[in-house]
């Protein structure tokens, strides 16, 4: 059979089994879907433990502040950009989009290893910042796994690029969400569980993600 | 790389994008101000719309008028000429699969070129890894000349061996259209009725088994 000829009678096979498709909703909007999830979450834990201890943090703290804010832009971002990767023909420059938010808060948890304690507040110890690591790891699996789920119905044609953005929205929703009831000052320690959590899970996704999404 | 004025899309485009247009907005869009190709572009973008509502027509004129499109991209790539059909083949199932995906407010001259692009790389990489595993021909033919020797015929039943169980763990109606076109040589139509299937459907399943079967084969995942 010449190529023409394959061509033409996958063409016509695929023809053949053509039915109606409901298209994918924009990305935008698949993307504000899965933050209203996140959202609904803020509010169970609000309803919990209240905005005090956080607004207080923040006002002696700035740059607590500075640094949940960068961790909430950049859930925004990442999952915005995610969802973008996974349809064809959108940009990939896309993934730059959470870069500035994550260095912020990045750079803002650092600064706040380096400046005077929140008096009052207790300073973080191991088991603390444990607890820390598993928060963060906790909440971001099902976010991911119901992100990967939900661009499964796309087509990702960068799957590891795109479950690394997956990684990147859970871990920063969830250090987001971990912000609500963190009751403590910044440390060193503290610092560097956030780090190992949000690489666990960057890593993870982009192992298990990535397999999963390329064979969407 | 595709075409730059085709994938200049960026974050930034938010800013600039036009309002979506519908599938006749051809008509309130002065088309006299649009260049040949963007008009074609456009052309297929309202097909591929419709084949996204079920029209057949529009999606057999919408993937006969990709195919140029797919070879020019999967040239671009670096795909050599021999294997330019096979991106092409790949592609086009992939476009059946992800058509819920496009966006008929957008270009689907870069909605295909991004999955020819992808489907083009992902054959060089397989070619790639198996002229990794592959000895060539000259040092094959010095080393190996003689294929005919006692491990030949057990090789043999080796090689069918793993053929059969790999046949075997294909879905079912991918397994059906092997089994019937494949092994029994049935011709499409005694297939058709046997399995009480399409004809296009077994095409299909035929054309899926085979690339699931090659990549198994040769170890790919």
């Amino acid at each position: 059979m010449s190529d023409a000829a394959r061509h033409e009678a996958l063409i016509d096979a695929l023809g053949a089994e053509l039915t109606p498709v409901r298209r994918l909703l924009p990305p935008w909007r698949r993307a504000l879907g899965w933050l209203a999830i996140v959202a609904v979450i803020a509010v169970g834990l609000f309803v919990r433990y209240g905005a005090g201890t956080m607004l207080h943090r923040w006002s002696v703290a700035p740059d607590l502040g500075l640094a949940a804010c960068g961790a909430v832009i950049t859930a925004v971002t990442a999952a915005l950009a995610s969802f973008m990767l996974a349809v064809p023909g959108r940009s990939r420059s896309w993934a730059w989009v959470p870069v500035p938010s994550a260095l912020l808060w990045i750079g803002a948890s650092g600064m706040g290893c380096l400046r005077a304690h929140i008096p009052g507040m207790p300073v973080m110890d191991l088991h603390g910042a444990n607890d820390c690591l598993i928060f963060i790891i906790s909440f971001s699996i099902p976010l991911s796994g119901l992100m990967v789920w939900l661009l499964r119905r796309a087509c990702p044609l960068r799957p590891v690029l795109t479950a690394v953005l997956v990684g990147l929205a859970s871990a920063s929703a969830s250090a987001s969400l971990l912000e609500i009831c963190h009751n403590f000052d910044a440390t060193a320690s503290d610092l560097l569980m956030h780090t190992v959590a949000v690489g666990i899970v960057v890593g993870a996704n982009a192992l298990m993600g990535g397999r999963l999404l390329s064979k969407a | 790389m595709p075409n730059a004025s085709l994938t200049f899309d960026g974050p930034w485009v938010l800013l600039r994008q036009p309002l979506p247009r519908g599938l006749d907005s051809d008509k309130a869009v002065p088309t006299e101000s649009l260049s040949a190709s963007e008009q074609a572009d456009r052309q297929r973008a309202a097909w591929m719309a419709a084949a996204q509502a079920g029209d057949q027509r529009a999606y057999t004129r919408v993937l006969n008028d990709s195919v140029a499109l797919i070879r020019a991209v999967a040239r671009r790539q670096g795909v050599a000429v021999d294997a330019l059909d096979d991106v092409v083949q790949e592609t086009l199932l992939t476009v059946h699969r992800a058509r819920h995906t496009f966006d008929p407010s957008r270009s689907y001259d870069a909605w295909l070129s991004a999955i020819a692009a992808r489907r083009a790389i992902d054959l060089l990489r397989s070619h790639g890894r198996r002229a990794h595993r592959e000895v060539h021909d000259e040092f094959a033919f010095d080393t190996h000349a003689d294929r005919e020797d006692a491990s030949a015929g057990t090789q043999r039943h080796q090689d069918a061996e793993r053929l059969r169980k790999a046949i075997e763990t294909l879905p079912p109606g991918q397994r059906e259209a092997v089994e019937q076109l494949g092994l029994k040589e049935r011709t499409l139509a005694e297939a058709a009725e046997r399995t009480g299937r399409n004809t296009g459907a077994l095409k299909v399943n035929l054309h899926r088994a085979l690339k699931t079967l090659r990549d198994r084969l040769h170890g790919e995942p």
